[in-house]
This record gives structure tokens, C-alpha cells and sequence, in this order.
């Protein structure tokens, strides 16, 4: 138990090993500790992140979800007054056409009426004057006459 | 030692507490009178270590310290050179377990800034106390038989060959690792305070300019206590439980009672011990770091 060189060599022993753990052991071991430990923070970040963005995510397809079923009403709705309006038109076409239709018919059935009137007239001035010639039993002159039976062809 | 009737208890006990020295050869030409013989050699006595002076050195000490540190060395490095910053292996957590409980520490005592020598100083320190204090667990003849028989073999008789198996039973070991924290003190106050402000303190603190020599004396006692409390500390405490280990160790030829008593205290006390070891090692490297904290503040 005498002091001696020992000392000396243990502390010069001492120096060495700290030199050595100060330049080979202790910064390699804390830079991979600090990488980890960045890797772990940016890990729970970017789950955060991700998490975050599946609710963006969901809130946008749920919004997504509400428009279309808005538009899917509103052209159901749309459709549906088309369809009545198309309903309506073609009633108003149809009374339109038959309005058309009637009044066509009216007018035809007025211009027959008329030329059959204008025949009847003509043959009722011959039949009249054959029935005279028959009562009177001799010819009448129907150029002498004729003004005598425009006027009964007028009065009919 | 049941076999060896020359052995008596208080020569098995002064057996293992010398440790292998190697110096200047001495003879005792009279009674109390040694002179140098010139040759180099191992001390084969005590009286011999010791009148082998300053120079002369403790090889196992220096011999087991070395090899502990390597291999503390080796380990880490080993483990700083596969880090990977994924998933680590059992063995890098291990490290890494110890460096972050280091670093823990030292960032709760170290308040002086960023100083890159502070916490591998510490990692070194408590590591290697450990593992220095760890050979106290080895029962106590294992070692001292394997080398005198291994001695032996070279022609030695093994009866003067000492081997100290654990080298922070020898103040040299623990007072060599206070010297270099001591300098490391005595740098930092410099570095930081400059000489005038370390001086200053010294003489100045704590009464002022009117009582300098006392100031003086009391500070200086202060500075110096530090590590030579250090370094005893840990030498005194490895010292007492390494003598309670060697005197279990005697009861073992005494007889059948006493033997079986002796393993039972025996296991007791290396229990006991593996505590002691461990807080012994936290000690030295927390004070450590303590006093080169106090380096850097300014009073």
C-alpha cells in the first residue's frame, strides 16, 4: 500500500481512455441517439399529420356527398316540373289544334253549305222557268224575262 | 491455506493486500538497512515494495485497470461503430441504457454551458469504477492462486507472488484518477475565470481583502480536499470491503462450522457489495462532475 509510479501511470491510463470515449464512443452514440430521436418526433408528426388529413379527407368526401345528393334532388325536381311542363304544352297544343281543327272543319262545312246554296239557285231559275212554260203552254221568250226571274232566283 | 501450516491468518491477510511490484531490487544488508541492488525486478516482500520508493510500479493494478479499460473501450466503440438509428440490437440498447443514464446525470449537475469533455469523462469514470470494483466480487484467491501457480511455472515461488486483484483497493489507482480530475479543476478555473479570478478567489473569499492569509489557508485546504476526498473515498471504501471479503475468506480453514458460516456471510456480503460497488462508481463520477461544475462558477 506505498505510493508509487503507479499513480502516475493510472492517471496516464485514465487520460487515454477519457481521450478515447471523447472522440470515438461518446459523439457516434449521441448523434445516432439524436437521429432516433428526431426520427421518432417526425414519425409522431407526420401520424399526426396523417390523421389530420383523414379527417380533412372525410369532411370533404362528406361534403362531396351532401352536394351531389342536393343536385341529384334538384334535378329530380327539375325534371319533374319539365315534365309537367311538357304535360301542360302539349294540352294547350292539343286544344290549340283542335280549336284549329274545328274552326277548319266550320268553314268548310260554310263553303259547301254555300256552293250547294248557289247550284240550288241556278236549278231552281230553270226548274221554274220549265214549270212556267208548262202553265202558260207556250214558249216564253227568256231573254224578255230574265230580269223577271233573276228577281224569283234572288227571292229564294 | 488449510494445507499450508506455514500460512498464518494475519500472513494470508497481508498476502493479499500487497500488490505485484516492480522496482529497483533492495536488499536488507543489516537489520532496517536496505540498499539498492541495481537489478530490476518484482519485490518478493512487503518491506521490499516498499523501500523500492516512487519508482517502482504496481503491475497488477495497472496490469487489471488496463484490461478493464480496453475492454470498456472496446465494447463501446464496438457499439458506436454499428449504432444505427433504427431499431437497436439488445447489446447497443445496453449502451445505450448506460449513456443516456450518464448523460441523464450530467445534465443535471452540469450547469456550465456546452463542454464536450464533461459527460465522456463521466461515461469513462463510472464505467471503469465499476468494472474495477467489480473484481471484488471474484472470490478472493481465484486470481492470487491462478498467477502464483502461472509464476510458478516461470521458475517464481509462489508464495511471493502478490496479486491484488481489485485495482481500486490501491490508493495509487484511485488517487491517479483524482489527480487527473483535479487537474482537470485546476484547468477549467483557469480556462473560465482567468488566473486573476481563480487567484482572487482564493485569496479573497470568504472575508474579504482585510484577512487574506486566512482566506488563503482555507481556501487552499478546500481546493485540495476535493480530490483527495475523491480518491480516498472510493480507496477506502473498496479497501474495507475487499479486508471484510479476506477475513470471510480466513474462516473457511478454521473449521467445518465457521466454513459453512463463512459462505453464508460470504454471499451476504457480495450482495451487500454489488451495491456498494455501484454506488461507489455513481459517487466518484457524480462528484466528479460536480466539482468541475464548481470550476466553472464564479463565486
Amino acid at each position: 500500500m506505498n505510493m508509487n509510479a503507479t499513480l502516475i501511470g493510472q492517471a496516464l491510463a485514465f487520460i487515454v481512455f477519457i481521450g478515447f470515449c471523447m472522440k470515438y464512443v461518446w459523439p457516434p452514440i449521441m448523434q445516432a441517439l439524436e437521429e432516433r430521436t428526431k426520427k421518432i418526433a417526425d414519425g409522431l408528426a407526420a401520424a399526426e399529420r396523417g390523421r389530420h388529413e383523414q379527417e380533412l379527407a372525410e369532411k370533404r368526401a362528406q361534403q362531396v356527398i351532401h352536394e351531389a345528393k342536393e343536385q341529384a334532388s334538384e334535378i329530380v325536381s327539375q325534371a319533374q316540373r319539365r315534365g309537367n311542363e311538357i304535360v301542360d304544352e302539349s294540352k294547350d297544343n292539343a286544344h290549340v289544334e283542335g280549336e284549329r281543327i274545328l274552326t277548319s272543319a266550320k268553314t268548310e262545312i260554310e263553303q259547301e253549305a254555300n256552293r250547294a246554296k248557289d247550284e240550288l239557285r241556278g236549278q231552281v231559275g230553270s226548274i221554274a222557268l220549265a214549270g212556267a212554260a208548262k202553265i202558260l203552254g207556250r214558249e216564253i221568250d227568256a231573254k224578255a224575262h230574265t230580269d223577271l226571274l233573276e228577281e224569283l232566283v234572288s227571292r229564294i | 491455506m488449510a494445507s499450508e501450516s506455514s500460512i498464518t491468518t494475519s500472513s494470508y491477510i497481508k498476502h493479499h493486500l500487497q500488490n505485484l511490484t516492480f522496482g529497483e531490487k533492495q536488499v536488507e544488508t543489516s537489520p532496517g538497512i536496505w540498499t539498492p541492488t541495481g537489478d530490476w525486478g518484482f519485490a518478493t516482500t512487503s518491506e521490499e515494495a516498499a523501500k523500492m520508493g516512487f519508482w517502482a510500479i504496481n503491475v497488477d493494478t495497472m496490469l487489471l485497470s488496463i484490461i478493464l479499460g480496453v475492454l470498456m473501450m472496446w465494447f463501446f466503440r464496438s457499439v458506436a461503430k454499428t449504432i444505427s438509428t433504427g431499431v437497436p440490437s439488445p447489446v447497443q440498447n445496453f449502451a445505450e441504457m448506460m449513456i443516456e443514464f450518464v448523460n441523464d446525470t450530467v445534465r443535471g449537475s452540469f450547469s456550465g454551458g456546452k463542454n464536450d469533455l464533461v459527460a465522456p469523462l463521466a461515461l469513462t469514470i463510472f464505467v471503469w469504477v465499476f468494472l474495477m470494483n467489480l473484481m471484488d466480487l471474484i472470490p478472493v484467491d481465484i486470481l492470487p492462486l491462478a498467477v502464483a501457480q502461472g509464476a510458478a511455472l516461470f521458475g517464481a515461488d509462489p508464495h511471493h507472488v502478490f496479486f491484488k486483484v481489485v485495482p481500486s483497493t490501491d490508493p495509487n489507482a484511485t488517487m491517479g484518477m483524482a489527480l487527473v480530475v483535479f487537474g482537470l479543476m485546476l484547468y477549467y478555473s483557469f480556462k473560465i475565470k482567468g488566473a486573476g479570478g481563480f487567484l482572487g478567489e482564493l485569496a479573497f473569499e470568504p472575508f474579504g481583502k482585510m484577512a487574506l492569509p486566512i482566506n488563503l489557508v482555507l481556501e487552499t485546504v478546500t481546493l485540495l480536499a476535493k480530490p483527495f476526498s475523491l480518491g480516498l473515498r472510493l480507496f477506502g471504501n473498496m479497501y474495507a470491503g475487499e479486508m471484510v471479503f479476506i477475513l470471510i475468506a480466513t474462516m473457511y480453514g478454521a473449521s467445518l462450522f465457521m466454513g459453512s458460516l463463512a459462505g453464508v456471510l460470504q454471499i451476504g456480503w457480495a450482495i451487500f457489495h454489488i451495491l456498494i460497488i455501484t454506488l461507489q462508481a455513481f459517487i466518484f463520477m457524480v462528484l466528479t462532475v460536480v466539482y468541475i461544475d464548481m470550476a466553472h462558477q464564479h463565486h
